[in-house]
This record gives structure tokens, sequence and C-alpha cells, in this order.
């Protein structure tokens, strides 16, 4: 679990990140959604330790770390997986090298079983032995991502974050990736955060969302919340689409008739 | 010059988190093989061919100014000059400037396109030391490398000397074999070795600032890339003052 204290992050001048407070709970896929600009990267690189905010706290199990020695902070990051926007995949290495890395740097198990544990999670991540010796540029974009998922979690992370994991996927792939994600955040038990602005994954696994606007959470709820919740700047965000402004009257009409 | 100052102390703190204890030992010991690689084996061909071509017109004009000189000069002395010239400044100084152009962009663009698709984020997220898991293994293999390039130079730039004499007539062979035997001092072995790790570790050091420290996209790679060859050329030239008046004089 996470919990985040009256977080505050500037630039120079700019406040990008205006006292956030607020829980992620383990074993869930947690979202923070928002418009372009509205603090989410910002925010998830505070969590994951590139950003180091002005003020606030961030508790890992109880824990602030921003208060951590280096050893603790090293031990932290071995628990964390991080599957970044554009994959961040290692050009130099094929896919199993890649996912054999952070084993290679963190762990003392034999090349053998390396390897094995590499070929589990990347089968896991539904890919075929093909694919395990070529190098990401030979690959699509949604496989890239399955590799980056899968490097994530080679090591059994407790914490998983996962950066707009569906920018420039098709729907499709987008929605296995999602169902991937929320599978193995069930499998794991691991705290989940995603940062997304894709209507797609928050309905379908949005277990808590964290809606920020102007460096501020505006709102958090649930997947089904979402849908009624009567906040104006959510409904722009959400109903910005016509089919979601469709799907908002059937539900509140609803709502209307299962109240009367 | 405050910007210039803001520079530089950015460097050595950049420095400073480049030398820590390295971290997955098989992992960096792969790393160093494959930079000696990339930045060492992969200008071998290149630096001969230059050394071979500049040796030989080296010796040709130190022909032409000792044979038309009013005080006659022996021709052995065209060797000799042309061994001096190869040792003290043409390969350590001008084989380390072109290397800056070669190994300095590769250097630069290659880390600088890790940082924008946050490759280097992905290693800082894991708990890697980032720089010093990229920088050291360029560090390692250059200042490893590079004296074995300079050696290759010196070695090929008289092959060339050579060669064109044989082509040209312009000095027998014996007078050359005499002129390459003649002793120099140990001190100028010594100055040439300093001068060229020393070189070196700025070809290694200052591009990976460069590309470390990339913001933005291709556009600002590119230019990062740019700025490094020409810092580092122009460091290069600095401190080949600076040591020579130094070891030297």
């Amino acid at each position: 679990m996470i919990v985040v204290k009256d977080l505050h992050k500037s630039f120079e001048d700019k406040e990008v990140l205006k006292g956030i407070d607020t829980v992620f709970e383990a074993g869930k896929t947690n979202l923070i959604i928002g418009q372009s600009g509205s603090g989410k990267t910002v925010f998830m690189k505070c969590l994951t330790g590139l950003i180091i905010p002005t003020s606030g706290e961030i508790l890992f199990n109880g824990k602030n770390s921003l208060n951590f020695t280096y050893n603790e902070r090293r031990k932290l990051r071995s628990e964390i997986g991080t599957v970044f926007q554009g994959s961040a995949l290692f050009d130099s290495m094929t896919v199993l090298e890649n996912v054999r890395f952070p084993l290679e740097m963190f762990s003392n198990l034999s090349m053998k079983e390396m390897i094995k544990r590499s070929e589990e999670v990347l089968e896991r991540v539904n890919l075929t032995p093909e694919s395990f010796v070529k190098f990401p540029s030979e690959i699509s974009g949604g496989m890239q991502k399955r590799v980056a998922i899968a490097r994530a979690i080679v090591n059994n992370p407790k914490y998983l974050f996962a950066d707009e994991p569906n920018s420039g996927l098709d729907p499709q792939t987008s929605m296995v990736i999602d169902q991937l994600l929320h599978e193995l955040t069930v499998e794991y038990n691991t705290t989940t955060i995603i940062n997304t602005h894709d209507m797609n994954s928050v309905m379908e696994i949005g277990e808590t969302i964290v809606f920020l606007k102007n460096g501020y959470k505006e709102w958090s709820g649930n997947k089904t919340e979402i849908l009624t919740a009567e906040n104006e700047s959510i409904i722009d965000f959400v109903y910005s689409s016509k089919l979601f402004t469709k799907l908002r009257e059937v539900l509140l009409k609803e709502k209307n008739q299962s109240t009367k | 010059m405050l910007k210039t100052l803001e520079y530089i102390g950015k460097y050595f703190l950049f420095l400073r988190k480049i030398f820590i204890k390295p971290q997955g030992g098989k992992m960096f010991r792969k790393l160093v093989m494959r930079e000696i690689f990339d930045l060492g084996m992969s200008s071998v061909g290149l630096v001969s061919f230059i050394s071979l071509f500049m040796g030989a017109v080296t010796a040709i004009q130190m022909a032409q100014n000792f044979q038309s000189a009013d005080i006659p000069v022996p021709d052995y002395y065209i060797s000799f000059a042309t061994k001096v010239v190869l040792i003290l400044e043409f390969s350590p100084t001008i084989i380390s400037l072109i290397l800056a152009g070669k190994v300095g962009s590769y250097i630069a663009s290659s880390i600088g396109t890790m940082r924008v698709t946050e490759q280097i984020d992905a290693l800082d997220v894991m708990g890697v030391n980032s720089s010093s898991f990229l920088v050291m293994p360029k560090i390692i293999a250059s200042v490893l490398f590079n004296p074995i390039l300079i050696m290759i130079s010196i070695g090929m730039g008289i092959l060339g000397g050579y060669m064109i004499g044989e082509v040209s007539h312009m000095w027998s062979k014996s007078d050359f074999i005499i002129g390459l035997q003649m002793p120099m001092a140990n001190r100028l072995f010594v100055y040439t070795f300093i001068k060229t790790v020393c070189f070196a570790f700025v070809i290694a050091t200052v591009p990976a600032y460069y590309g470390y420290h990339v913001e933005g996209g291709s556009l600002e790679v590119g230019r990062s890339s740019t700025s490094a060859v020409v810092w580092t050329s122009v460091i290069i030239i600095i401190l080949n003052l600076v040591l020579t008046q130094t070891i030297l004089s």
C-alpha cells in the first residue's frame, strides 16, 4: 500500500503538484487520470523516485520514502517494477536479455535459473519463444509493451507502475494490455498504479481512480462511480466523447428509476 | 561566464557519480568488452588509413624541407623527424581529435537517445546507478584501448613514410631505417602516453556528459552530439598545451 500525504512539487516558480493526498491499495489497479498537463507524469515520477518532491510524504507500507537512506532507497527500488510510456527497452539487448537484466543486476540466481525465470514471465505475458531472440526494434509496439511488463514483473515487485501503457496502441491491444496488468496485479498482489487518460482503461480496470486537475486531486472513486459523478471537471473529462455522453444519459436514467 | 562555470561544476559532479563501485559485475564486464569493440576496435581501420597517408605526407614534407635547406641535412633525419612528429604530436593529438569526432558523437548520441527514450529512467527506477553503469565502461574501454590505437597510428605512420620513400626514391631505405633507430628521450614517450590517456578520458566523459543531460527529443540529441564534439576538441587542444607546458618545459 502507498499513502501520499500533502505532496507538493514545484519547478522554479511553477507549482505542478499542489498538495495531493491519496491512498493506493495493494492488489488493486489504481489509476491516475487527468488531462495533459494536469501533473500526472510528475506525480508518477515522484512516486517512483525519479523526481524529489518539494514537500509532503510518500509512505511505502508506512515508511516515508523521502527519508530513506541510500541503501533503503536501493532496496525499495528493487521492489518496484515500472512500465514506461515508450516501453524504454534497451535497444542493444534482445527481448530475453531485456527481461533478464534486472535479475542479472540484483539477483544471485545462476544463468540457467535467470533464463528459466525470464522465459516464464515472457510466456506469462503471452509472448512466444520465437520473439525471445529478437531485438526491440524487430517487434511490434504491443509486443514491446508486453516485454516491458515482463521486465517489470520479473523480480516479483511489490509495486508496479505503468505510465500510459496504452499510448500508441490500437483499442484491442490496449484492452489486452489492461487485462494483463489487472491479472498480474491480482496474481502478484502488487500495488499497481497506472497513469492514463484512456477512458477504455478506466472503465476496464479502474478499481481506484484519482483524477488530477491543475496539480490538485479533484476527485477520487472507482469505475462505477465515475460514470455518475457530479463533479463538473470529471464530467468534462469523461464525457468528451459522444459515446460516453450517451452512456451517462442511460446510466442516470437507470439510477433515477431505481431510486423511484 | 557563470554559465560556463555552472557547466564545469555539473561536469565534475557528474564525474563524482560515475566513480563508484560498479554494480552487476558480470553485466559490467560484458559492457566493458562491448565498449572496447565499439569505441576501440571499430576505429582501427580509420586510424590506420589516416595515419598511413599522414605519415607519408609528413615524410615528403620533411624531405622537401631538409633537401632544400642551405645547410646540408643527412637524409636519415627525414625518418627521424617523421617519427618524432608522429610520436609527439600527430598520433596522440590529431588522432585523438579525429576520435573525438567519431567516438564522441557516438557516445553523445547513444546516451542521449537512451535519455529521451526513458531507458536511463528505467535504469534509475530499477536502482541502477545509470551514470556509472553507462559511462564507466566507456572510460575503461577508452583509456585502455586508445593507447593501443595511438601505437597503431605511430606504426602505420612510419610505414606510410617508408612506403612513399620506396615509391618516390626521395631517400634510401637504409637512411630511413637509420633515422628510425636514432634514440628519443624516454620522457617523450611518457609525455605521449600521459597525453593519450588524458585525451581518452576527455573523449569518453565530455560527450557522455552532453548525452546524459539531453532534454527534449531527437533534435536535442543531434545538438548535444555536435556540442559534445566541439567541446571535446576544444578541451583536447587546451589540454594539449597545458600538458606540453607542464611535462616538457
